[in-house]
């Protein structure tokens, strides 16, 4: 494992992690899971929980985690740094001339043209992810059960779900 | 409470003269904020808002939605690039990195906490598997739902309808890298969002 390639995906994956959030999760199970098989699928849900449930943005969670696992303190350092150095760049560095130019009309017209195609690789992410989470009954009812709750109370706080998510987990688990 | 309060009226009659903030005040405004929102990035938002524009009156509440545009636009964590477009200006590049830290150093430490010294000693606990067994079609599903609102805000004209389902297929039949398929839909939007309406 060599600390600068993870510095190097983590710097890519913040760079196209636009948006914030969910936005980084297609990338990051293409670069950390099928690419560099540096974490399982089931790994990569875990890590994903962990960072819902503690406070932070899930993007510097979830690189602080994974880089953690993969290289100890200066994994999580460097991934950390990856994750951040494109906002870093650009608002620091690019600061007015980039404020400009995302007031240019071309810049919302290509972000509506990349928004629609993050739409469908998210939608793909899920279906993969779900592959390796649904693997009986149970836990196939457990995510309808999250997923009904999340779409008809949209203003409850993701906190509650992950919550319930382990709840559930702890009565249903097949010891 | 008091001490709060105390900071309040600081920042108010900071405004007022404006004379600059300090920047450990900057920091303690971020890291307050990184280490007390939970949910996210998009959840920070409205607690950020809260302590700069209605508390402190450091940024008048125009300038901070421009600077929420530009957070969602441009790459890295939402949360993130507002508070470094908050620094940046207050107390420019200093302030930039500074609010940044005040970001990422509670997230960091309570990750690389719970990464280091509590994860390993319940690894092989049978209840920690069962709460992680719970958790992964959680976590699937509250992604599923983050999908759905997502696109019907983002899918409400029919040419994003069609791109999306162009994208969807050649995903799924070709093994595309979310990058190239990233930039293709920036530039396939260049040119099919021309006009406004649909």
């Amino acid at each position: 494992m060599h600390l600068l390639s993870l510095y190097w995906t983590f710097l890519k994956i913040g760079m196209f992690t636009i948006g914030g959030g969910y936005a980084m999760i297609p990338l990051m199970e293409r670069e950390i899971i099928a690419r560099h098989g540096w974490l399982t699928a089931e790994g990569f849900l875990d890590i994903v929980a962990i960072a819902e449930a503690t406070p932070g943005p899930l993007a510097i969670n979830a690189a602080t985690f994974i880089g953690y696992r993969l290289g100890g303190f200066f994994g999580s350092l460097l991934a950390t740094l990856g994750v951040v150095t494109p906002s870093l760049v650009t608002l620091l560095l690019l600061g007015k001339f980039l404020i400009r130019l995302i007031l240019d009309p071309r810049a919302e017209r290509f972000l509506s043209g990349l928004r629609p195609a993050f739409i469908a690789l998210i939608s793909m992410a899920v279906i993969r992810l779900g592959h390796a989470a649904l693997v009986d009954l149970r836990t196939s009812l457990i995510a309808a059960g999250v997923f009904a709750a999340s779409m008809l109370f949209p203003r409850l706080s993701p906190l509650y779900l992950i919550g319930a998510g382990a709840l559930l987990g702890l009565l249903l688990y097949p010891y | 409470m008091a001490l709060e309060a105390g900071f309040a009226l600081n920042g108010q009659q900071q405004a007022a003269q404006q004379q600059k903030v300090s920047l450990i005040s900057i920091f303690l405004v971020f890291l307050k904020v990184g280490a007390l929102t939970f949910g996210g990035g998009y959840a920070m938002l409205p607690i950020i808002q809260r302590e700069i524009v209605v508390r402190r009156q450091w940024i008048e509440e125009s300038l901070f939605f421009d600077m929420l545009i530009v957070a969602q636009s441009l790459p890295g964590a939402v949360a993130l690039n507002t508070a470094i477009q908050v620094g940046l200006r207050l107390r420019g590049i200093a302030g930039g990195i500074i609010a940044a830290l005040g970001i990422i150093v509670p997230s960091f430490c309570v990750i690389l906490a719970i990464a280091a010294y509590f994860l390993p000693l319940f690894q092989d606990n049978v209840y920690i598997k069962a709460v992680f067994y719970g958790l992964r079609p959680a976590v699937v599903a509250l992604i599923a739902a983050a999908v759905i609102s997502l696109g019907r805000s983002i899918l409400k004209r029919r040419r994003s309808i069609a791109l999306a389902a162009v994208f969807l297929a050649a995903g799924l039949l070709l093994k595309i890298h979310p990058i190239a398929l990233l930039v293709a839909g920036g530039l396939m939007g260049l040119i099919l969002f021309r006009d406004k309406v649909d």
